[in-house]
């Protein structure tokens, strides 16, 4: 359905944009924003790891830190005021911000704090595994987070790490919640997430109203925020799945912005005067996982040939215009070591050579596994192409995308389209994902992108922890180069595109951030004229 | 009393059939329904334990007893996807499908059986044409283009019309459900403005349902009034003088409500389903949508509860066509 629908709209969006419309306008004090929501499953921070949600979660929840959106490699305290590390590195401790209250009027204290903090470890759930990390257990929880007193929080690791990762890595979850509220509905023993699934107990810029599933969530101001009081009253984010349906609402002006915008259609919105396009790189990658269990993909030529076959910059100029622009190495741009490394270029020559070194001089047959979404049709189709010209003959297999990421999951795959983003921002999080493999066997404990592309490297393994643990900041980053061009060199990855996620804003809406990770992504500062 | 209990032993196996038939081909689809929850990046520990707790490491046959006992005693299950209750997702989303396949079927009879009817008085005329040519073209575009075209022409372009949705979304949170009909619970709420907006909303999606609903009524409209049209009773009735009219709605119409009525049971009942494609252009939040989001999310327990939900209806509405058939025709007492 959607190829036809999409170019039916396109073909009527583009007569539309000419014509004038007559404005139909949303509320003066109401943000309202069409958005693709249906991802959400919880409301509950400790179990938040969607994408909407994770947005829902930052304007909402006040954090301990948070990155600087114009700088992610820098640090900001919110409800935390400071924080300091003891010089064996292995405590942190971290000053509460005094005078911060839930909507319910209770005050934010550090016993608050260590409830949220534990609640992440105890519920064990998605992102539980982010603070687990640091030696924090479902077991030690409650003793080694601690509050001191109302003001002092205390976190104790099991060893030293480099302090930008756990901070890093609080960024995400360290949201608030409001204990006394929280446990005044705990059933069984859940510390209230039955309840908060659905519900609410934070102290952020705004508070929810009502979340509909599959509808709509509407926030509103919350009238005494510390950080400064928001302009605007109401946040109405409103379930559109259509894109199409999305730019029309828009341009109509019944939505205030549109945030799932695909490339074809900003060709109609740049000539439209009352839009403004908002882009900014997000922590996402597309790439091509290749399983080095197959026999032709195990040669490391073979890798590197079709990392030739590959019309990076047409692609971006077509299909990825607006949604992704090249980049090439597993550190997405604005994580920090981050290299902007691109060797590879579209080169049939040299690829052909490379197939000739492997013995492979007449081409070989492949499969991918692809989702069946346009999107990923379309770049599987034009990697068809590209590929031939080499004489590699490459079968397409699309199907649902859960059916396809279960056959990537237990590495049945030779080849598969795949889409990864970044856990947490900080560069250990891409680098153990595609860099590190602890077991290579069948029934290994953890099963990372390298182990589910059969990628067997237990140096490489090592650097990226060691990476981690390295205290001194530019030798961090050094490490991160290095491991980032091994990967480069001979990984089993075809690293496309950095994901750009560009939103459709009318004119009269000003302050909105689309910032680079989902967590980032503000309503703070937005005012209307 | 014989003929009742074989009524509800045929519901109940239905029922169990329809339960079992969508159970097996939720579980035997090569989608791994725990990806669907815990994500793709989720450590084994975690994927293991969100397994058990979903039940999925029992038999299969396990697991849909326990299932069908939860049934039984009215739990319809959570709702993987929302994080509530089935129950009450479905409570929320069917009154808008009723809303608009009510309205569209409205719209399918007033304009459908006068239409049919026209053309089976003007065989192979051009109105007989003009209605086959219509009822061909509601039949065989497809609806999510109607419903575009429609949003494109009578929104964007004219502005005669409001967008998608069922209030302006600056409205929505104004109204609090009660029947969860936006026409009736904006009435309720005495604010006319409200009523109004929700009026015109409903206007373009029934519509277009409509103009559906209408082809095909229509059309078997027009084939069951031929049917009549050259019995002999007309003709000795057209012999006796009696006017076209009175031949027509008086002794015709009174022949073919029973089928004709069966056509447009048949009719709601598939709009009743919910129509996906009308509701994603709509945005409209219907029982349709649901199933198919829940459906894509490997959602089986919601899905297995909208199933059930259809699967009431469609019994229900056979069984009030029977009673209406007995009231109708005497025959069938």
């Amino acid at each position: 359905m959607k190829p036809m629908l999409k170019s039916a709209v396109a073909a009527l969006m583009l007569t539309l944009a000419a014509g004038t419309v007559a404005q139909a306008a949303t509320p003066k004090d109401t943000l309202v924003m069409a958005y693709v929501i249906d991802d959400i499953i919880s409301l509950d921070p400790a179990e938040i790891y969607e994408i909407s949600s994770s947005e829902y979660q930052a304007n909402v929840y006040d954090h301990l830190v948070v990155l600087n959106v114009k700088d992610t490699t820098q640090i900001l305290n919110r409800a935390a005021e400071s924080w300091s590390v003891s010089p064996d590195g292995k405590t942190f401790t971290f000053k509460i911000r005094p005078g911060i209250k839930f909507q319910s009027g209770n005050e934010l204290t550090a016993n608050d704090a260590a409830f949220s903090l534990q609640r992440y470890v105890i519920l064990d759930k998605s992102p539980a595994f982010i603070l687990n990390q640091f030696g924090l257990t479902k077991d030690n929880a409650k003793e080694k987070i601690r509050a001191k007193d109302a003001s002092t929080l205390e976190i104790e690791l099991d060893k030293a790490y480099a302090p930008s990762f756990f901070l890093n890595c609080l960024t995400y979850t360290s949201s608030i919640v409001d204990q006394k509220l929280v446990m005044s509905h705990e059933q069984n023993g859940d510390l209230g997430n039955a309840w908060l699934k659905t519900n609410y107990a934070g102290s952020g810029p705004f508070f929810l109203k009502e979340w509909k599933p599959n509808e709509s969530l509407l926030l509103t101001t919350n009238p005494t925020y510390w950080g400064g009081v928001p302009k605007i009253k109401r946040v109405l984010i409103r379930n559109v799945t259509e894109s199409a349906t999305q730019q029309l609402l828009l341009q109509k002006g019944d939505v205030d912005i549109a945030r799932n915008i695909t490339g074809d259609q900003l060709t109609a919105l740049e000539k439209d005067k009352d839009v403004k396009l908002q882009a900014a790189s997000k922590a996402t990658l597309w790439y091509l996982g290749l399983n080095v269990k197959n026999p032709d993909l195990a040669k490391p030529e073979v890798r590197k040939a079709l990392k030739y076959l590959i019309d990076y910059d047409g692609l971006a100029n077509t299909l990825f215009k607006g949604v992704g622009k090249p980049h090439q190495t597993i550190l997405p741009e604005g994580q920090l070591g981050a290299s902007d490394a691109m060797p590879y270029k579209l080169d049939v020559e040299k690829a052909k050579e490379l197939l000739k070194q492997a013995g492979l001089e007449n081409g070989f047959s492949i499969t991918m596994d692809t989702t069946n979404k346009t999107e990923t049709m379309e770049l599987a189709q034009a990697i068809q192409s590209s590929w031939a010209k080499a004489g590699v003959k490459l079968e397409i297999k699309p199907a649902d995308n859960k059916q396809t990421l279960t056959k990537y999951r237990a590495r049945q795959h030779d080849i598969y389209v795949g889409v990864w983003g970044s856990d947490y921002q900080d560069p250990h999080s891409n680098a153990e994902g595609f860099a590190t493999n602890m077991d290579n066997s069948d029934n290994a404990k953890t099963k990372p992108l390298a182990w589910r592309n059969s990628w067997d490297i237990p140096d490489l393994t090592k650097e990226v922890y060691a990476a981690r643990d390295e205290m001194d900041s530019s030798k961090r980053v050094a490490m991160y180069q290095d491991i980032q061009q091994k990967v480069l060199d001979n990984g089993p990855y075809v690293i496309l595109f950095q994901q750009i996620e560009t939103a459709a804003v009318k004119k009269n809406v000003d302050g909105f951030i689309v910032g680079p990770s989902f967590d980032l992504d503000l309503y703070h500062d937005v005012v209307k004229h | 009393m014989k003929a009742s209990i074989r009524v509800i032993i045929s519901v109940i196996t239905t029922l169990l059939g329809l339960l079992i038939i969508t159970f097996v081909i939720g579980r035997v689809l090569p989608v791994d329904p725990v990806l669907a929850v815990v994500g793709d990046h989720a450590p084994a520990e975690l994927y293991a334990r969100t397994r058990h707790e979903m039940g999925l490491d029992r038999p299969l046959w396990e697991q849909f007893w326990i299932y069908l006992s939860h049934v039984l005693r009215g739990d319809l299950g959570m709702s993987l996807r929302t994080s509530h209750p089935v129950l009450s997702d479905i409570a929320s989303v069917f009154p808008a499908t009723l809303e608009l396949a009510t309205a569209g079927t409205l719209i399918g009879i007033i304009f459908g059986v006068p239409a049919g009817v026209w053309a089976a008085v003007h065989q192979d005329r051009w109105q007989d044409h003009l209605v086959r040519f219509l009822g061909l073209f509601g039949y065989s575009v497809p609806i999510f283009w109607l419903g575009l075209m429609g949003l494109l022409l009578f929104y964007a372009e004219l502005d005669w019309l409001p967008g998608p949705g069922r209030l302006d979304f600056g409205y929505e949170d104004m109204i609090e459900p009660v029947t969860g009909i936006m026409t009736i619970d904006t009435l309720i709420s005495g604010d006319m403005e409200l009523f109004k907006n929700a009026l015109m909303h409903l206007i373009l999606p029934a519509s277009i349902l409509g103009y559906y609903s209408l082809a095909y009524i229509s059309r078997m409209t027009r084939s069951l009034m031929l049917g009549q049209l050259r019995q002999e009773y007309i003709l000795t009735a057209r012999v006796k003088g009696v006017s076209e009219r009175l031949i027509i709605w008086r002794h015709a119409m009174r022949n073919i409500r029973v089928p004709l009525l069966t056509v447009i049971v048949l009719s709601y009942a598939s709009l009743l389903e919910g129509s996906v494609l009308t509701e994603t252009v709509f945005v409209w939040n219907g029982l349709g949508l649901y199933i198919t989001n829940s459906l894509f999310s490997v959602d089986m327990t919601a899905v297995l509860g909208g199933t059930l939900v259809i699967g009431c209806v469609f019994i229900f509405i056979n069984m009030l066509t029977d009673i209406t058939y007995r009231v109708l025709d005497p025959r069938a007492r």
